[in-house]
């Protein structure tokens, strides 16, 4: 049936906490009525206060309290309206959750899920919207989503509430009204795929969170151009699904990876490095990333619209990759309307 | 839970600090070897805390030490073999040579994980609490931590909510002054840590965490009030760690405390002032069954296997 992204992470919320008694909610400001965008509408009445938790704004206590319950049986979705407010809980997410199992032999897990969102747009400024996917992924014993599409912010929700290990579901607010077909019963988006979502001959393009959707702008103005782009959606960052790159990338031998993220030590670069370890014989161009500038993003929306690269920057690559000249077609801008006010 | 001082109790109470004590005095006497190349955080002189609570739990309540583990673990009932072959890094080890000293786990006698991060399991004990919540069962999460995890923010943050919620737990804090070789009074603005409960609508109390029966009797009531439904506690316990922060001798050539301090703790030693609690006949059987399963777990965990690990699976 056709759903919003935002319905879509709620129907997921929903049929986990209600096929799956050890599913619990928890999280600051989950029980406002506008819970959570909409995506937690009817838990707290269905399910009532002991697995609808509100807690108080102690993220890394909440963030402790999964933890312990995790390793009981328990499986808890926590919740924050930021992605930034994780950054006050990775002393229980690095040093704690994704520790538990390997320091303890594997005598417990800690299956835990916890979704931030990131708040591009509106100028939400430095503090609101930043991804972190890349530092999430750094680590070993966690895993991280980020899902593009209705569809998949339901499979990849239900799966993560499946998974015995930590997994961080990085969702862009970005998609929140974003429709799309989504199956109406229980299925899982398995962890660790990636999706090609378009097929080509010429370039791969790779892409993280808003990027995908440039992408696929970018292909069909490639179209034009004669140059066949193939399209793949990361989906989830780690693990990371290499083989499905590496074989479009061995098939196209041109690579612009497109990530909704900062360069230096981030998934662009991990794209680019495996790649390189395992195929760098097969490529035709040197591949290149498309990230954020290296800057906090900044609020006016003069400066936010520039911060952003899009469809154009990433088409720029691939014509580049393809040793055409540079094209002087229109790309649509990548910013589309949002309407704050947070 | 009976308030009575039974014999059977006087006997428990005694036993779990013996079998700490006896236990790290041999980790202590055999460091030396190099075969545990693991870095203990020694107990002794904290036993009557350990034990005092732990004779009030039943086995599946939970508890959460911190990286001083020894102690909770053994008294909460915690495998000496697979304790002995973890500090051994052995795969039969209770985190299969994973964790090491600050890191001992054993599920089934309710020791849940150690964590070396200071302050770090305070709010696990409270995410279990909240899952006997939910499902209903009236056990309880009991955690320990030293006086430098009441300086930790996640502390004041689990108080709140366990407070807020009346969580079937207890906070349980070890205040030995120092947090590694720092005196509490050049960290804290005020040092009675019993007070912070106050401000969550929790009771809090401090007492003579070196006597064994006051932290039992204390505990009693801490445990049965969490087991009630009626909410958490937060119960201070003075003491004093007799060997350096992290390894086997003492430190006063450091000079962050007096030979006269030590000494003065020393007078109050948790097993010396309270072993009349049995009687020396007890005693002597207790020294003997003690020795002879300290002999075995140097043994086990002298021939038991390494481990192996594929760090391939991982590598993803």
């Amino acid at each position: 049936m056709r759903m919003k992204f935002r319905e879509a992470v709620r129907d997921a919320t929903l049929l986990a906490l209600e096929r799956d008694p050890s599913v619990f909610l928890i999280g600051v400001g989950i029980i406002d009525p506008r819970a959570v965008w909409g995506t937690l509408s009817g838990a707290l009445e269905k399910y009532g206060p002991a697995r609808v938790v509100e807690g108080p704004l102690s993220e890394n206590a909440l963030t402790g309290m999964c933890v312990g319950a995790a390793t009981m049986g328990m499986r808890p979705l926590l919740v924050h309206h930021r992605v930034d407010f994780l950054l006050l809980t990775m002393d229980q997410l690095i040093n704690h959750a994704a520790k538990w199992a390997p320091m303890f032999g594997r005598r417990q897990t800690v299956p835990m899920v916890v979704r931030g969102v990131v708040g591009r747009g509106w100028g939400n400024g430095p503090q609101h919207t930043q991804s972190h996917h890349a530092l999430f992924s750094h680590v070993p014993h966690m895993k991280c989503v980020v899902p593009t599409t209705p569809k998949d912010a339901k499979g990849l929700l239900l799966a993560a509430l499946q998974d015995d290990e930590p997994v961080i579901y990085i969702e862009h607010r970005w998609f929140h009204e974003d429709e799309g077909e989504v199956p109406q019963e229980f299925y899982v988006t398995p962890l660790g795929q990636a999706a090609v979502i378009r097929s080509g001959r010429d370039v791969t393009l790779v892409g993280v969170g808003p990027m995908v959707a440039e992408s696929m702008k970018a292909a069909q103005s490639l179209e034009q151009e004669g140059i066949s782009a193939e399209v793949i959606d990361v989906r989830t960052l780690r693990p990371l699904d290499s083989a499905t790159i590496i074989k479009s990338v061995a098939k196209t031998g041109r690579l612009v990876v497109a990530d909704s993220d900062w360069r230096p030590c981030g998934i662009a670069s991990e794209v680019v490095a495996r790649v390189a370890e395992e195929i760098l014989d097969s490529l035709k161009a040197r591949p290149v990333r498309v990230t954020w500038p290296d800057s906090a993003v900044p609020s006016s929306q003069v400066i936010e619209a520039v911060f952003y690269p899009g469809a154009k920057d990433i088409h720029a690559a691939a014509v580049a990759a393809c040793d055409k000249t540079r094209a002087t077609g229109s790309v649509e801008s990548t910013v589309k309307p949002f309407e704050g006010p947070f | 839970m009976s308030q009575t001082l039974t014999r059977d109790v006087k006997r428990r109470l005694y036993h779990g600090m013996l079998l700490v004590r006896r236990t790290e005095e041999r980790i202590q006497a055999n460091y030396h070897l190099r075969e545990m190349r693991s870095p203990p955080h020694l107990y002794m002189g904290h036993e009557a805390a350990a034990a005092g609570v732990c004779a009030t739990l039943h086995r599946d309540d939970v508890v959460f030490p911190y990286y001083r583990s020894h102690g909770w673990y053994l008294a909460k009932g915690g495998d000496l073999d697979a304790m002995m072959a973890e500090l051994f890094g052995r795969a039969t080890g209770c985190s299969r040579g994973w964790g090491g000293s600050m890191h001992l786990i054993d599920v089934a006698a309710g020791v849940y994980g150690t964590s070396a991060i200071v302050g770090g399991t305070v709010s696990h004990a409270a995410g279990v609490a909240l899952t006997f919540r939910i499902r209903g069962r009236d056990s309880v999460a009991v955690v320990s931590f030293g006086d430098g995890a009441t300086e930790e923010g996640v502390f004041h943050e689990t108080m709140n909510f366990a407070g807020l919620r009346k969580l079937p737990m207890v906070f349980v804090c070890e205040n030995n002054l120092y947090a590694t070789n720092t005196h509490i009074r050049d960290r804290q603005a005020q040092t009675e840590i019993w007070r912070h409960a106050e401000r969550f609508g929790i009771p809090g109390r401090r007492l003579d965490g070196n006597d064994v029966v006051a932290v039992w009797r204390a505990a009693t009531e801490a445990v049965g009030r969490a087991r009630r439904g009626e909410g958490p506690s937060l119960l201070e316990l003075e003491t004093y760690r007799y060997f350096e922060h992290c390894g086997i001798n003492e430190d006063l050539d450091l000079g962050y405390r007096t030979g006269d301090e030590l000494k003065a703790w020393r007078a109050r030693d948790p097993l010396v002032s309270r072993r009349r609690l049995v009687s020396d006949a007890e005693a002597k059987e207790m020294e003997t069954e003690i020795a002879a399963r300290v002999d075995r777990a140097f043994e086990h965990a002298r021939s038991a296997p390494w481990p192996t690990a594929d760090f391939q699976e991982a590598a993803r």
